[in-house]
C-alpha cells in the first residue's frame, strides 16, 4: 500500500476520543476508565455523550489498572485513558501481576506518548512506553501513525482478546492512511518499494519518514519504507524481507534503545544481520520547549531522518 | 444457622473442625513443600473457612459461574492457606495440596487465577487485591447482577498506599456490594522496632486505628474477633446487607493455632522441621478431641 503525505490533518486525541464513542455504540462491554486527565485525552467525549458509560477513577493509576482488570475478569472491557508517562511507569507492577500475567482483557491508552506533549517536558515524555510494554509476556504493542490508523487500530485492539497497549500522540499530524484502511495487529506496511536502502519507522515518525523518502528521492537514493504499527507481536517476516536492501535505518519517536529499532535490530541479527542505523530519542531525558524546537534538537525531523540514511550509505 | 442468626451450635463445631483441618494441611504442604509462609495462613484460617463453608455464594462443582460470589486474597502470601481451604471445600483433592510450589502445579507459591479454577484474581503483589475487587463489584452493578464481592487484606498488604487509593475509589462509588476483610494480626515480615531495637523480638503494629483509618475513608466498619467462627459470620452477612463498602477488621494472632508460632514474626515464612512438624500436628489433634 503506497502511502502518502495527505493535505488531511487529524490529532491522534481526538481520534481517541471519537472512537471510544464508536465503540461504545458497538460494543455493550466497552467502559472508559480515566485518571483525571480525560479533557486532556479527549475520552471527555465519553463522559458528555456517554457518561453511562465512563468510569472516573481519580489520580490514582494503580487503582485504576486493578479496577480494569476485575472488571475485565467479569467480561467488560475497560479502555483506559491516561498519559501514556503514568500509565506505563507508575501503575507498571499493577499491569504486570492483575492485567498481563492473567491475561485480562484490558486495553490501555497511552496519551501524549513520544516528545510532544504541549510544553510539559521531561515528566511528561514518554518515551520508553515502547520498550517497557514490549517486554511484557502477553502484551500487544501499537503505535499508529496517524488518525485513520489510530481508529483502526482500536477497533482491532477491541476485536483482540487480550491486553493491548496503544500509544497516541497529541497534536495534529498529517493524514497519511486512506479512509478504508483496516488494521491488522501484527501486520506491517510496505509503504514506499525502492532498492538502495530501507527505512522501517513506527507511529507519527513515519509521517516524518516518509518525507524523508522524498527528501532522498530528489537525490537519487531509491528508499524502501517499512511501516510497523504493531511492534509487539512483530512483523519479522516482514522485516527480514525489507532488509533485502542491504541497509536498514529504523526511526521512532522514542529512545533509541529497547524500542522498534531494539526491536527491527533483535530480529535481523537473528535471521538476517544487516547494516543499521537507529534515529530516536538518544538515551536522555526531554525538555518543555515548542514542537519544532524539540524535534530539531533531539533529531526526529524528516531531514534527521534523510541524514542517517545518508551516513548508512556512505559507510 | 440457628434463628437468631448464630450457628448452631453442630454447625459451629462442623466448622471448628474444618479450620483445624485446614492448618492442618497447610502446614504440612509447606513442611513437604519446604518452604512456604505459615504465620499469615494460619491467622486467616478461620476466616477462609466462615467465608467458604458459610458466606460464599459459591459451588465447587461450578468455579466459573458469572453469579458466582468473586473472591479475592490480597495477601497472596497466604495462597497455601486460601488452597487448603478450597480443596476441603471440594474444589480439588486434598492429596493435591501436597502439589504445592512444585513445577506445573496449580498450587503456585502466590495464586495464579490462569491455572487454578477458583482462583478470582491473580494476586501476590501486596496492596493490589482490592481494586480488583472494585471492578467487580462495578461490574455487578453495571451487569445487573447481585453476587457480592470479598476481599481479605493483610495488615502489612495495607501499608501500600494503592490500598487507600481504592479505599476512597470503593467509598465514592459506593460500593455496598463489596466487602474487605482485614487479617488484622499485627505482625509484618520483619516490621518495626519497639524502643529495645531490633534485637527484641517484638515489634511496633503493622496497621494502627483500622478502624478509624478505614471509617474516614467512608466505609462501614465492623470489628471481631477473627478467630471466633460465630463473629466472623454474623459480621459477614451484616457486611452483604450494608449500603456502603465495608471493612471486617479482624483481630487476629498470626501463627495461630500452633503455640510455638503465634505472634513470632520469624514464622512468616519458615518450613517447620520434621520434630516442629509433629509438635503442630500434635497441637492440632489436642485441639481437635477438644471440640
Amino acid at each position: 500500500m503506497t502511502l502518502v503525505v495527505g493535505e488531511q490533518v487529524a490529532a491522534q486525541r481526538d481520534v481517541f476520543g471519537d472512537t471510544l464513542v464508536e465503540l461504545i455504540d458497538q460494543d455493550e462491554r466497552v467502559y472508559v476508565l480515566d485518571g483525571d486527565l480525560a479533557n486532556s485525552t479527549k475520552a471527555d467525549k465519553v463522559a458528555q455523550e456517554r457518561p453511562e458509560r465512563f468510569l472516573q477513577m481519580g489520580i490514582a493509576e494503580q487503582n485504576m489498572m486493578g479496577v480494569a482488570a476485575g472488571m475485565a475478569t467479569c467480561g467488560l472491557i475497560p479502555w483506559i485513558s491516561s498519559f501514556a508517562c503514568f500509565v506505563v511507569n507508575r501503575d507498571l507492577d499493577q499491569l504486570r501481576v492483575v492485567v498481563a500475567q492473567p491475561g485480562l482483557n484490558v486495553k490501555i491508552g497511552g496519551a501524549y506518548a513520544g516528545l510532544l506533549t504541549g510544553l510539559t517536558g521531561k515528566t511528561h515524555q514518554e518515551m520508553a512506553d515502547i520498550a517497557v510494554m514490549r517486554s511484557m509476556p502477553g502484551m500487544t504493542v501499537i503505535a499508529p501513525a496517524d488518525g485513520v490508523e489510530a481508529r483502526a487500530a482500536m477497533l482491532a485492539a477491541n476485536d483482540h482478546d487480550g491486553p493491548v497497549y496503544i500509544r497516541f500522540t497529541r497534536d495534529p499530524h498529517p493524514t497519511i492512511f486512506p479512509a478504508d484502511y483496516r488494521f491488522e495487529i501484527g501486520k506491517g506496511v510496505v509503504a514506499r518499494d525502492g532498492g538502495d536502502v530501507t527505512i522501517i519507522s513506527t507511529g507519527v515518525q513515519t509521517v516524518r519518514a516518509l518525507e524523508a523518502v522524498g527528501q532522498l528521492a530528489a537525490e537519487g537514493i531509491s528508499v524502501r519504507l517499512l511501516h510497523l504499527p504493531t511492534i509487539k507481536p512483530l512483523d519479522v517476516e516482514a522485516v527480514v524481507a525489507a532488509a533485502a536492501t542491504g541497509a536498514v535505518v529504523t526511526a521512532e519517536d522514542h529512545t533509541v534503545i529497547g524500542g522498534l529499532g531494539g526491536a527491527v535490530a533483535e530480529a535481523l541479527g537473528e535471521h538476517r544481520p544487516t547494516p543499521m542505523r537507529r534515529i530516536g530519542v538518544a538515551d536522555c531525558f526531554g525538555e518543555s520547549a515548542p514542537n519544532d524546537d524539540l524535534l530539531e534538537k533531539y533529531g526526529l525531523t524528516a531531514s534527521c531522518v534523510a541524514a542517517a540514511v545518508r551516513a548508512l550509505l556512505q559507510d | 444457622m440457628s434463628g437468631d442468626g448464630r450457628l448452631t451450635q453442630e454447625r459451629l463445631r462442623e466448622l471448628r473442625r474444618a479450620a483445624i483441618a485446614v492448618r492442618r494441611h497447610l502446614i504440612d504442604a509447606v513442611h513437604h513443600a519446604g518452604a512456604g509462609h505459615l504465620g499469615g495462613p494460619l491467622s486467616a484460617a478461620d476466616i477462609l473457612v466462615a467465608l467458604y463453608f458459610e458466606l460464599l455464594r459459591i459451588d465447587p462443582q461450578d468455579p466459573q459461574d458469572p453469579q458466582r460470589d468473586r473472591f479475592i486474597l490480597s495477601k497472596g502470601h497466604s495462597s497455601i492457606g486460601l488452597y487448603a481451604t478450597l480443596a476441603m471445600r471440594g474444589y480439588f483433592a486434598v492429596e493435591e495440596l501436597r502439589t504445592f510450589d512444585r513445577l506445573d502445579s496449580r498450587l503456585q507459591g502466590h495464586p495464579d487465577m490462569t491455572v487454578l479454577p477458583g482462583i478470582d484474581m491473580s494476586s501476590g503483589s501486596l496492596g493490589q487485591g482490592l481494586s480488583p475487587g472494585i471492578g467487580m463489584a462495578l461490574a455487578a452493578r453495571l451487569q445487573g447482577h447481585d453476587y457480592h464481592t470479598w476481599v481479605l487484606l493483610g495488615d502489612g498488604d495495607s501499608q501500600e498506599g494503592q490500598i487507600w487509593e481504592a479505599a476512597a475509589v470503593a467509598s465514592r462509588y459506593r460500593l455496598g456490594n463489596l466487602t474487605a476483610i482485614l487479617d488484622w494480626n499485627g505482625l509484618q515480615q520483619y516490621g518495626w522496632a519497639t524502643d529495645s531495637g531490633y534485637t527484641d523480638l517484638a515489634r511496633q503494629p503493622a496497621q494502627e486505628n483500622p478502624v478509624e483509618r478505614w471509617r474516614s475513608f467512608g466505609w462501614a466498619t465492623i470489628a471481631i474477633d477473627g478467630h471466633d467462627l460465630n463473629e466472623i459470620v454474623d459480621a459477614g452477612h451484616r457486611a452483604r446487607a450494608t449500603e456502603a463498602p465495608t471493612i471486617v477488621v479482624a483481630r487476629t494472632t498470626k501463627g495461630r493455632g500452633i503455640s510455638f508460632m503465634e505472634n513470632d514474626f520469624n514464622w512468616h515464612a519458615k518450613p517447620p522441621s520434621d520434630e516442629e512438624l509433629q509438635a503442630a500436628l500434635g497441637e492440632l489433634a489436642a485441639q481437635e478431641e477438644a471440640l
